[in-house]
């Protein structure tokens, strides 16, 4: 397992696409430095041969009847866009 | 601190003292009122023709107006619209088409569950304005037998936290001392109703967000199997823990309510297909003795010495009824909370990076592009632990890191769940605390980590995808409530219930409520 130091919270802040203030950035990377060194106590398990766990009772292949149901109206399904016109929701230019 | 000599006194025939409980004057006495009622009494009266549903809501609705300015329980909640369901409820009963035990009786929502044209927050900032166009499969189950869904309850936001107090719209407080936490994420659920502001009240489970605010405030709370209860209309946090599940005065309430709201849903794909036996009446059937685990490793440093008295105590209730307690050894409960923490994390990244001020929720003003929108509008919606979270999360599934902490932790979750169903070959459940402690102070836990190991006792059965309940085993010397919390085998709610009742009926914590 890195090191907890391993954390460079800019470039994880980035890939999450949140903007950090300087005090949060300070904070954060205090707080998240002692979380991860006390998930340091993973590495003494051995794992050597265990398969992983994503869910606890797996159900796999869930299909459903290709048919179409009953669902929200454009007007329902738009109201709680933040900005709207003409059944679409409107967003800050994308290309030049 | 409890040491493991108790823990042996407990285990011996006799062995443990029974020491005089020391009752504050704060606990009132049996109350007569109805929105301290049980939805079992309540039904009765409704049934008998002695109660109208716009009466019982119209009480929980003063009582509401009486109390939340100090517990702030609510986020919000509509009287009209609840009145308006209660008259509807009462013309069904009078036409002779009651709906049964749920008809008519008023039930608390965790703000993340959705009710169309309510409210739908997360008590975060990010979803302050969103109005939920549509119901989740439990609040469909539940109007269909005729509940009123009755106001929206206030959480950590997004359900992330232990106490109640990363809410965007302000702390909730615990009723039995109004300076003290309620525990979390489901803190609002837990207040409500230890402060008769609803009969019954739905939250959700991720790492003991049912259990544990349901010991801290005195009342039943039940997280179901994993797959037991659909999660559709449940905003998610971490989808492979979270569970939807019941808040109750009593064990046959929470069983009601159980009933009405498991069952299989195609759309929840990790919904399970399994039968839904009639909960309440199993819970009057099955009358034991049970072979009764007591986890070891759930006995040691940092559990508070009363509750570890009190719950000694229960396990000598047990005993005493001829049920066979046996010692358990769960050795890889110490790396639960480092498992959650970056499972949970993981899965929160994810879930939550829908929230992009494009579509829905919050969206930032000023943003120089669509990129920029992304980071400002996020900054601005989200309040610091879920941000921490996402940051730890996104950090713990990042590349080069993934296989040392997220697929660690998978395979140490595998571990975890073979310890349970281990120790499942040698008893029917187990019993543990449901918190090391009973509530703290508000403001007491400000580290994240301090805040994380409250879910000590609670998050590996969240991790192994088990039913537990928290009931409540006594009060401190402070007049605090405690919780027993007893785990069970996969979709073995109805025998869960059943050890919950049989303790329950022989003590009257449930009788016993906050002054307030």
């Amino acid at each position: 397992m890195p090191a907890a130091t391993d954390l460079n919270i800019d470039h994880v802040a980035h890939l999450a696409r949140i903007a950090l203030t300087p005090e949060e950035r300070t904070q954060f990377a205090r707080q998240l430095g002692d979380v991860l060194a006390s998930i340091e106590q993973l590495k003494r398990v051995d794992v050597s041969g265990v398969e992983p766990t994503a869910h606890a009772f797996p159900v796999s292949n869930v299909w459903a009847d290709d048919v179409a149901q009953p669902g929200l109206s454009a007007e329902d399904a738009l109201r709680n866009a933040p900005a709207r016109r003409d059944n679409m929701i409107v967003v800050p230019k994308v290309v030049e | 601190m409890n040491t493991g000599a108790s823990l042996a006194d407990a285990l011996k025939p006799g062995g443990v003292k029974h020491r005089p409980l020391l009752l504050q004057t704060k606990i009132s006495n049996v109350s007569s009122e109805l929105f301290y009622q049980t939805a079992t009494e309540l039904v009765a009266l409704l049934d008998a023709k002695k109660l109208s549903s716009v009466e019982l809501t119209a009480a929980v609705i003063a009582r509401t107006k009486a109390v939340d300015a100090r517990v702030k329980a609510f986020n919000s909640y509509d009287e009209a619209d609840a009145l308006a369901q209660a008259a509807a409820s009462d013309a069904r009963r009078s036409a002779g088409q009651g709906r049964g035990p749920l008809d008519g009786i008023p039930v608390g929502f965790k703000d993340v569950i959705a009710v169309a044209g309510q409210p739908l927050t997360a008590s975060s900032k990010m979803l302050a304005n969103f109005v939920s166009p549509y119901d989740a499969t439990v609040t469909t189950k539940l109007k269909n037998a005729g509940a009123i869904c009755w106001g929206r309850l206030n959480l950590d936001e997004f359900a992330m936290g232990s106490s109640t107090e990363n809410s965007a719209f302000g702390a909730t407080r615990n009723p039995w001392d109004l300076t003290r936490v309620p525990g979390g994420s489901s803190g609002g659920s837990a207040a409500a109703l230890a402060a008769g502001e609803a009969i019954v009240t739905l939250g959700s489970d991720t790492g003991g967000s049912i259990r544990q605010p349901a010991a801290l405030c005195g009342v039943v709370g039940l997280k179901p199997t994993y797959g037991l209860v659909s999660r559709y209309g449940l905003i998610a946090f971490a989808s492979s823990l979270d569970q939807i599940g019941p808040f109750a005065r009593t064990v046959e309430d929470a069983a009601i309510l159980l009933g009405a709201i498991a069952g299989h849903d195609e759309r929840d794909s990790t919904s399970f297909n399994t039968a839904i036996p009639d909960y309440r009446t199993e819970l009057k059937k099955r009358k034991g003795p049970w072979r009764l685990g007591i986890p070891k490793e759930y006995f040691g440093a940092g559990l508070d010495p009363e509750v570890a008295a009190a719950v000694e105590k229960a396990i000598a209730f047990y005993r005493s009824q001829g049920c066979e307690i046996k010692e358990v050894s769960l050795p890889h409960t110490e790396f639960g909370v480092g498992v959650y923490y970056i499972i949970a994390t993981a899965e929160c990244s994810s879930n939550l990076s829908r929230y992009d001020g494009i579509r829905y929720g919050h969206r930032a003003k000023e943003a120089k592009d669509i990129i920029d929108l992304y980071f400002k509008s996020r900054a601005e919606g989200f309040g610091a632990e879920v941000k921490r979270r996402i940051i730890l999360g996104t950090y713990v599934l990042s590349s080069g890191y993934y296989d040392a902490y997220y697929l660690r932790a998978q395979k140490v979750r595998t571990l975890i769940r073979q310890d349970f169903l281990n120790a499942y070959r040698e008893v029917d459940a187990l019993l543990t605390p449901t918190s090391p402690t009973p509530a703290f102070k508000a403001g007491a836990k400000a580290d994240p980590l301090a805040m994380y190991l409250c879910d000590v006792y609670t998050i590996g059965v969240n991790l192994a995808g088990l039913p537990a309940i928290s009931v409540p085993c006594g009060f401190s010397s402070g007049g605090l409530p405690i919780g027993l919390q007893i785990i069970g085998q996969p979709f073995h709610e109805a025998g869960l219930l059943a050890i919950a009742h049989a303790y329950e009926q022989a003590h009257d914590w449930k009788n016993l409520h906050p002054k307030l």
